[in-house]
């Protein structure tokens, strides 16, 4: 009756155990963080595994601030460094997500999303982090924002989310939610050569060549880790090339701009989406984590009473993956983004639209899933 | 490919925290997903599970990839404790499976259930009150076509600690030999399961 195939490594795990595993098959071996449901198991998992890797290093911290401190500290010192949060934890390193953008240090920020604003709803889902993760911190800076729906795909962002910061020298915050890091199902693990990990660029050149922040195509510099000889000064001060503070107009234009450029001229290969249904739709739904489910059922229920639906799954945020979505909005003259909070990608979607779909939210705020009879409603009502 | 098709079955385990509840459903989704090769989704009510307060886990099984990972409309509802029952008995399908403990669900809202003191005897027969989650398990084994006996065995000491191993592995036996007893044909004359039902949707 079974069918047996266990050639590879398979699990029945949570969301939040995929990060786990999809962290260390991409070389996490530095993780502080302080635990707050519900992205706890991840802390969990980090201070049962790290220790049996090696050179490995768990950190319990005070708070959430000194965990993203202590995460840059380790990715500057040559690790690739993770930590993960929840809502009001998420908040307080809003600081520290700047600096590491200033420092470009590349770094992964798991945030499972909660109910909020506040203490909220610990134990409940929510997507309301989404704008705060593109712009919590103070500053013009770019930033790279990646979601996952089910639990192979926790594991499969949470190695693109290292990938990207290894190769973008940037953090990158990795969006889940309640559902998504709690639902369990199985899980396989790669192995270890099945994907493809990514680590940062060092420097060639002799230490004494070296120049920390000197421009080059593709904007990113390389990184040598504190303690190979590369001496180098880091500061949240806009910096010259050298990386000691400026504010002479020239340096600090070239300095910004070439922060966004390095992630905003990459946006194909940074912005991933899935989609569904969608060539001959003529309704399309536009969604992102957990929702993105119970999306994909209501387009399954649309399709059998006959309405041509469609469904674009978001998995990179931000950059806003614009042409995938103005593609959905030229040919579709509806289009539904359903979202547990008052509307931070359908903002998004509007920006891009232009008046060529008719563009409708479905917004739920009471620590619920939208179900996918929510989304159903307004794909058949036409 | 498991061996029989199903299409969005699902599963609702509901009692009271501390029946443990919440490993039943993680066995119970592993034996399907692992043992099986199911596509399962297994949540859970994160809230007051200390003991005494409600507590529930549900379990969607399907053989094609499950989209949304909820249950909508219940095919078996597991219940108990009373509370639970009269609580998720409105989201069970009418012609869904009601499984309740005989002794803490004295009052079922409908004719059409079934019922087995787990509970009883776990502790009578087991003489741990507390394996009575694992009881109840061993009667799903009898009533769902899908799961096996020797899926369920593989799953427990990959699941539990190893000193009570051999305690739940008696327990499984148990209620698997009595719900064959009492309902000898429920798998295969009761309606509430068809390998073949289409999207079990409102």
């Amino acid at each position: 009756m079974a069918s047996k195939k266990r050639s590879r490594k398979e699990l029945f795990a949570q969301g939040n155990d995929a990060v786990v595993e999809g962290a260390l098959l991409s070389g996490c071996t530095f993780y502080a963080g302080y635990p707050i449901t519900p992205s706890t198991e991840i802390a969990e998992g980090m201070a049962a595994r790290l220790p049996y890797v090696p050179d490995g290093v768990f950190i319990q911290m005070e708070d959430e601030i000194a965990s993203l401190g202590a995460a840059i500290g380790a990715s500057l010192a040559g690790r690739k460094a993770m930590t993960a949060t929840s809502g009001p934890g998420f908040s307080l390193m809003q600081e520290h997500i700047g600096y590491a953008c200033m420092v470009e240090a590349p770094l992964v920020i798991v945030n499972v999303m909660r109910g909020g604003p506040s203490t909220g709803l610990p134990t409940s889902p929510a997507q309301g982090d989404v704008q705060q993760a593109r712009w919590g911190t103070h500053g013009d800076h770019s930033i790279i924002v990646l979601s996952a729906s089910n639990v192979q795909e926790c594991l499969e962002m949470t190695v693109t989310a290292f990938n990207f910061a290894e190769k973008y020298r940037t953090p990158v915050i990795l969006l889940l939610d309640e559902v998504t890091a709690h639902t369990r199902e199985r899980l396989v693990i790669p192995e270890a050569g099945e994907v493809e990990i990514l680590s940062r660029v060092a420097p060639s050149m002799p230490p004494e060549w070296y120049v920390p922040y000197e421009d080059g195509l593709r904007g990113v510099p390389p990184m040598p880790a504190m303690g190979s000889g590369y001496r180098y000064h880091v500061t949240g001060l806009t910096h010259d090339r050298n990386g000691f503070p400026t504010s002479r107009p020239d340096e600090v234009q070239a300095l910004i701009s070439r922060q966004f450029r390095k992630i905003d001229q990459f946006f194909y290969d940074i912005q991933l989406t899935e989609s569904y249904l969608c060539d001959d739709a003529e309704v399309a739904v536009v969604a992102y984590g957990c929702v993105a489910r119970s999306a994909r059922l209501a387009v399954d229920l649309a399709r059998e009473q006959g309405v041509r639906a469609g469904l674009l799954h978001l998995k990179t945020l931000f950059p806003f993956p614009r042409p995938a979505v103005e593609a959905v909005l030229r040919t579709c003259p509806r289009v539904v983004v359903p979202e547990m909070n008052m509307g931070q990608i359908s903002r998004e979607v509007k920006r891009v639209n232009n008046g060529l779909a008719a563009v409708r939210t479905v917004n739920r705020i009471d620590g619920q899933i939208i179900t996918p009879q929510e989304i159903l409603k307004p794909l058949l009502r036409g | 490919m498991p061996a029989i098709p199903i299409d969005r079955f699902e599963i609702r385990l509901s009692g009271l925290g501390g029946q443990g509840i919440l490993t039943l459903g993680r066995i119970l989704g592993q034996a399907l997903a692992l043992e099986h090769g199911y596509h399962v989704a297994q949540t859970q009510s994160y809230g007051p599970e200390a003991r005494g307060g409600a507590s529930r886990a549900d379990v969607v099984v399907s053989s094609r990839p499950i989209s949304y990972p909820k249950p909508v409309n219940l095919d078996l509802l597991v219940a108990l404790s009373q509370e639970a029952c009269n609580l998720y008995y409105r989201d069970l399908k009418g012609e869904g499976l009601l499984l309740v403990d005989a002794d803490l669900v004295p009052q079922p809202p409908t004719n059409r259930f079934c019922a087995l003191p787990f509970t009883a005897l776990a502790r009578e027969k087991l003489g741990n009150a507390q394996a009575m989650n694992i009881v109840c398990l061993g009667a799903l084994v009898h009533v769902l076509p899908m799961l096996s006996l020797k899926a369920v065995k593989a799953t427990l000491p990959a699941v539990l600690p190893a000193k009570i191993v051999e305690l739940n592995l008696k327990a499984v036996e148990l209620g698997s030999t009595r719900a064959r007893k009492r309902y000898p044909d429920i798998a295969t004359q009761w309606t509430f399961f068809s390998p073949t039902t289409t999207a079990s949707m409102p």
